[in-house]
């Protein structure tokens, strides 16, 4: 606790004005909004909107395009973060077997991370389009029925690519730190009792990088939940047949393309919830990591 | 690790193999931006960058991008640069603000200040899209740089940041400051500021990215093409049932729209490791 501090009593209150206007005007005031829309009906033209209690809750949870919009959001957001660590952390222990040239691979490796999703989405899809994409053209003469515009696993497999690419950059950051951060007299000390890098690497350096992994991996998810929306609405937008509609895809298609509100804002509660849960056991895990530490 | 030789071959192999995988796409755009259309329709694309970059940038800037989607490059690199310095210098100074009263002033319902502007780390835009439009539309923002900058500048992770750095400044440093007779905008200014820019430069880094990547927020609160940011042009360019479309042009926009940010993170390469690495954790 901070002995000193200014007297001044109207100032930090000048201060804070800018953040607390924002925060209030753009975000609590629309998630109240959104909590409210999400209990009421609305008319179709806005005119008057009546109290339903639950029902939209209800009837989004027995939608059939929901529950396909689930199971859509599952397999990405499984797909997405598996591959995106699990690649990370193979080019992260790899580099830091390597003494010279780290940096210059390090270089070329986060060049995803400034790329916007949507511009990796497209660069994927330049990559892999049925008619002029040089990767596609090589599966086409292999005499694999490759068609990411008409197929939905083929769409599916290529947003997950894009997604993933995209995400490695930040994940092999965070191995490496998290890599440079065990100490380097447990290994000697392995290797001095005759283990075998691939046993020490299972039973002293990946158990060390726990804490890095689950925090990754909480980030990884919120990554393909939420960040990967341009990716989606720039590739297939939701197609072939809602292949791959994920959830904020749904949020956004029902709420501003096809203006259906009290659907949508209870879809967004549910989003909520999902973030409030991922958020608090992200902080919680990391209380207890500063706790060991 | 104790790694023998074979095994740091085999290492930089498979680092080699990964970089280019990750580098490819770019690559593969920029080489694509220097083909013309008929190379680029007719798989697959040589390795090589071709004979027509000067020809496909010069069309592109000299209103080739506004014949296709009605509003010149520059302007869509304008806009975009505004946007993400918009954001970038609009965060760090209003969460710097935030973060200096809530550590060096002693008020009623400051921490509740603090747990207010903490929870909206878990209100991004994706769960209320619609009635923040709404407030949008109301507040006459459709359209406007003020739409696009403002909602998206309230930031709990830099003030969080910020505030983990004050608390770190020595109390014998206010003291000393206060003793001399500093008010609240000299220790700011001479010592804090200072102190501060290293965590500034990394905020920035991470924000101007960003800023220039958005795509939901600029795709919901612009209508006009005038306002578009060069992705949402992106994207509007791209039309695989069109047999019209001129990929050479889509190519070089797509590599203006990766260059600006792919060149800060690369030059502020030591910035952007700190900043992403440590305001995360």
């Amino acid at each position: 606790m901070r002995r000193t501090v200014f007297p001044h009593k109207l100032l930090p209150w000048l201060l804070l004005a800018p953040q607390l206007a924002i925060t209030l005007v753009f975000f609590y005031w629309p998630a109240a909004q959104a909590f409210r829309q999400s209990v009421m009906k609305e008319d179709p033209f806005g005119l008057s909107s009546a109290f339903v209690g639950l029902a939209n809750f209800r009837k989004v949870l027995s939608d059939p395009n929901y529950l396909n919009a689930v199971q859509v959001t599952a397999v990405f957001s499984l797909l997405v973060a598996v591959s995106a660590l699990g690649i990370a952390l193979f080019l992260a222990v790899k580099a830091e077997t390597i003494i010279r040239g780290k940096g210059f691979y390090r270089t070329l490796l986060i060049w995803p991370y400034a790329v916007a999703p949507a511009v990796a989405g497209m660069l994927w899809l330049f990559m892999f389009n049925p008619s002029f994409g040089t990767l596609a053209w090589p599966l086409r003469q292999l005499g694999i029925d490759w068609n990411p515009l008409l197929q939905g696993g083929d769409a599916m497999a290529l947003v997950v690519a894009a997604a993933t690419w995209k995400q490695i950059s930040y994940n092999v950051l965070f191995f490496i730190a998290g890599l440079q951060a065990i100490p380097r007299s447990l290994l000697e000390a392995s290797a001095i009792d005759g283990a075998s890098r691939r046993h020490a690497f299972w039973t002293i350096v990946f158990p060390l990088l726990a804490p890095t992994t689950f925090f990754l991996l909480v980030v990884n998810t919120v990554y393909a939940l939420f960040d990967t929306f341009g990716i989606i609405h720039a590739v297939t937008g939701g197609g072939p047949g809602k292949s791959t509609e994920t959830l904020v895809y749904k949020v956004y298609n029902d709420g501003f393309v096809n203006l259906i509100m009290g659907d949508s804002a209870a879809q967004s509660v549910i989003l909520m919830v999902i973030v409030i849960a991922l958020t608090a056991f992200q902080f919680r895990f990391i209380e207890r990591r500063v706790h060991y530490a | 690790m104790a790694a023998g030789r074979l095994a740091r071959t085999m290492a930089h192999f498979w680092m080699i193999l990964g970089a280019l995988i990750v580098a490819f796409p770019i690559y593969y755009v920029f080489i694509a931006s220097t083909h013309s259309v008929q190379t680029i329709l007719r798989p697959p694309l040589p390795l090589l960058p071709g004979p027509e970059a000067a020809a496909n940038y010069g069309e592109a800037f000299s209103g080739g991008v506004a014949r296709i989607g009605g509003v010149s490059v520059w302007r869509l690199l304008g806009n975009t640069t505004l946007i993400a310095l918009g954001i970038a210098i609009g965060k760090i100074v209003i969460s710097m603000a935030s973060a200096y009263a809530i550590v060096f002033f002693r008020f009623p319902l400051r921490m509740a200040c603090f747990w207010l502007i903490f929870v909206t780390l878990m209100l991004p835009v994706e769960v209320r899209i619609q009635p923040t439009y709404k407030v949008m539309v109301d507040l006459g923002l459709i359209d406007t740089y003020g739409g696009l900058i403002l909602p998206l500048i309230a930031s709990a992770t830099a003030t969080l940041l910020f505030r983990q750095f004050f608390m770190t400044i020595p109390d014998e440093l206010l003291e000393a400051a206060r003793v001399d007779g500093a008010g609240p905008w000299r220790f700011f200014k001479d010592i804090l500021w200072p102190l501060s820019l290293t965590n500034v430069a990394a905020i920035f880094v991470i924000q101007f990215i960003y800023g220039w990547t958005q795509y939901l927020w600029p795709l919901l609160v612009t209508n006009s093409n005038e306002m578009n940011t060069i992705v949402i042009a992106l994207r509007k360019m791209i039309s695989f049932a069109d047999a019209d479309t001129p990929w050479n042009l889509v190519m070089v926009t797509s590599v203006l729209a990766i260059l600006p940010p792919i060149l800060v993170v690369v030059l502020m390469q030591r910035w952007f490791v700190k900043g992403l690495v440590e305001t995360e954790k």
